[in-house]
């Protein structure tokens, strides 16, 4: 069955970010070394704080990847089926993101968060079109006013927004 | 009584009709940004500052701004209980503790008992604190002036060692969050030697990390991802709120005057110092759990354990105010906010503001109790308006605050980079909470992370590098200690425990 399948136990979830908190530690631990983690001429280096800090992260990941191995359960971690959904709203927020600025096209925050409102009703909500151009430039234009004229806070705006004369 | 005679000149100021109106603009305004996960008190309070750039030219302008500005952060402070309660989304850190009893009591049809529990120990948390201000300023003041960097550091271990020791889960993953946060904090500009740290020679890192980012991430996005994967419903809880419940509901908290009382107390205490109303919240959750008869049933949904938090953080909050006012030294973000006004304003915040800005600073404490009134009549009313926004189905509402969020992420430096950082804290943030990491030990280390350091640094130049300045003397060594206890407590409990098991079988 394809809906209940596990994507990777608790189990092995919990080593998995015990390791990678094990690599941050170490990480910090290897660059407060760099920078100097012991008393200077003039009072502690800038690396004093950050080390003990890096080395707190290495133990306790250790205790905590030892852990993970001998106590934790192999329950599954997330089931696919639940996974489908997460990556349904993941990955149209990645490209959310991606159209307010990138270096080629950005649509401004306005313009891609009345898309991705959209986008938002019409697959999961299934409206119709009128009501789904209702909320989504309808709340953008609230928020438009608030930000813009209101809060006078400026976001990324693109070509719309500078057709109407706002740069 | 000196006091009293400074604080009717401080409501002849507060009590105009133009003041009135902005405490009711600032309220409403500050609930609503309380209320939507990303736009805090902090973050809300900057965005409005420079709104009150002209208004401050004006003469009394500068009392009405900081009403202005205090009023949006008391909204703020009533408005993180109603997401907490309704949503499990906690608007601001302090109101993380609330969701521990709100939101299962709003699960049992009782959201509206857990509201009015939360804005009525909210106003009494608040109100304790105005007392303290008003009356007990000048011995506070001279009280934490002793406090040098040993006394303040080990008032931030007090802080961390408490997650630790009142952490349901592994004290290890604990430490491991919240040291996580700390190596954040320390991301930047070194701002005692200039030395970069950590950034790997990527220029977006230079600034370091923003708790708001972070908070914003791991609890907004975090929390739609898993709202998400059970099932496309968002559970916020039903919430009616008449007058019956309300009053059934103050017939029930003279109950916990104890409770009310302590938290109060931990409250002022936490905001006083700069330890803030988020920890404040913790400790107090923590102490009422430890110390209530029903304890055990702590996160079922207590009336209970709603109180505490709630009056901790509005206590904390608000006493936040008092070394600011007095000594120039922000408990809180927000209050840390409120200082830059003060500053750009012109007024020079410190012991000095008692007796040349009297009119300001009396005004501004006499806004404090009409505020709060006037705070708890507004969330008392206007509860069902939010009820409305929960009745929006998922698919427009997940969208909206995804977009909220993103915005909230962006104007907090105006960063790009920091929405791409929403998202990734806020994946972190989803794995996290399935692995029962806490968050809020993460998020305040990043708070408190660069204080928290400096103290520690320049106490170690004063003692040349001996930790035992921690204990130099009766008050840094209470604290010390105080936290060593708290910090071992998953062994001593252990350890007791396993005592009380061998007198019980013999």
């Amino acid at each position: 069955m394809q809906q209940d399948k596990a994507v990777g136990s608790v189990r092995s979830w919990e080593v998995i970010v015990a390791v990678l908190f094990l690599a941050f530690g170490a990480v910090v631990v290897w660059d407060s070394r760099r920078l100097g983690a012991s008393w200077g001429s003039d009072g502690p280096q800038a690396g004093y704080f950050p080390y003990y800090i890096g080395l707190f992260i290495c133990i306790s990941a250790a205790v905590n990847l030892y852990n993970g191995i001998t106590k934790a359960s192999a329950k599954p971690f997330v089931l696919w089926e639940q996974l489908r959904m997460i990556l349904i709203v993941m990955i149209p927020c990645v490209i959310y993101v991606a159209l307010i600025a990138n270096p080629w096209y950005g649509l401004g925050i306005y313009v891609a968060s009345a898309l991705f409102i959209a986008f938002f009703m019409r697959y999961l909500g299934k409206y119709g079109w009128a009501k789904i151009a209702a909320v989504s430039v309808g709340t953008m234009a609230v928020f438009f006013v608030m930000f813009e004229i209101w809060f006078k806070v400026p976001l990324p705006k693109g070509p719309l927004e500078a057709a109407f004369g706002f740069a | 009584m000196q006091e009293i005679h400074s604080l009717m000149g401080g409501f002849a100021v507060a009590l105009s009709w133009f003041n009135l109106m902005l405490m009711l603009a600032g309220i409403t305004l500050g609930v609503v940004i309380g209320v939507l996960p990303g736009l805090g008190g902090a973050n809300g309070v900057a965005i409005l500052l420079p709104l009150t750039f002209s208004m401050a030219q004006q003469p009394g302008g500068q009392t009405s701004a900081i009403i202005l500005l205090s009023c949006i952060y008391w909204g703020a402070l009533f408005g993180g209980a109603i997401t907490s309660i309704l949503f499990n989304i906690p608007g601001e850190p302090w109101s993380v503790a609330t969701t521990f009893d709100g939101f299962p009591l709003g699960q049992k049809g009782r959201a509206g008992a857990a509201l009015t529990a939360a804005f009525t120990s909210s106003f009494v948390g608040a109100l304790v604190a105005v007392l303290l201000i008003t009356f007990l300023a000048p011995v506070v003041a001279r009280f934490a002036l002793r406090f040098g960097p040993p006394e303040f550091f080990s008032v931030y271990l007090l802080t961390f060692s408490a997650f630790v020791g009142m952490s349901k889960g592994s004290p290890f993953k604990t430490i491991a969050a919240m040291m996580m946060g700390f190596a954040l904090a320390a991301v930047g500009i070194d701002t005692v030697t200039g030395q970069l740290r950590l950034t790997f020679g990527f220029t977006d890192l230079l600034k370091g990390f923003d708790f708001l980012i972070a908070v914003i991430g791991l609890f907004g996005i975090g929390e739609i991802l898993l709202t998400i994967e059970e099932g496309l419903e968002f559970k916020g809880a039903n919430a009616k709120l008449n007058m019956r419940v309300v009053i059934e509901t103050w017939k029930e908290l003279p109950k916990y005057w104890k409770t009310s009382l302590r938290s109060s107390a931990v409250g002022c205490m936490m905001g006083i110092v700069p330890g803030g109303a988020t920890p404040a919240s913790f400790m107090s959750y923590g102490l009422a759990k430890k110390m209530s008869r029903d304890g055990e049933k702590f996160g079922t949904g207590m009336v209970e354990g709603v109180v505490a938090p709630e009056t901790a953080a509005h206590a904390a909050g608000t006493s936040a105010l008092l070394p600011m006012i007095t000594l120039g030294v922000p408990g809180s973000p927000t209050a840390a906010v409120l200082l830059g006004g003060l500053l750009i304003w012109g007024l020079q915040p410190g012991p000095l503001l008692f007796t040349e800005k009297a009119d300001f600073v009396w005004g501004l404490i006499a806004s404090m109790y009409l505020g709060n009134i006037v705070g708890l009549i507004v969330v008392l009313t206007c509860v069902p308006l939010f009820a409305a926004i929960l009745r929006v189905p998922f698919a427009i509402i997940a969208p909206v605050i995804l977009v909220i969020c993103a915005i909230g992420a962006y104007t907090v430096h105006n960063s790009m980079f920091d929405v791409w950082l929403m998202v990734v804290f806020g994946i972190m943030g989803y794995v996290f909470k399935k692995l029962d990491y806490p968050l809020a030990p993460l998020v305040l280390a990043l708070v408190l992370g660069d204080r928290a350091e400096d103290s520690f640094r320049q106490s170690m130049l004063l003692s040349q590098g001996d930790l035992t300045i921690f204990f130099a003397n009766s008050l840094v060594g209470t604290i010390t200690g105080l936290s060593l206890l708290l910090l071992f407590w998953p062994l001593i409990s252990k350890g007791l425990a396993v005592i009380r098991g061998r007198n019980g079988r013999a």
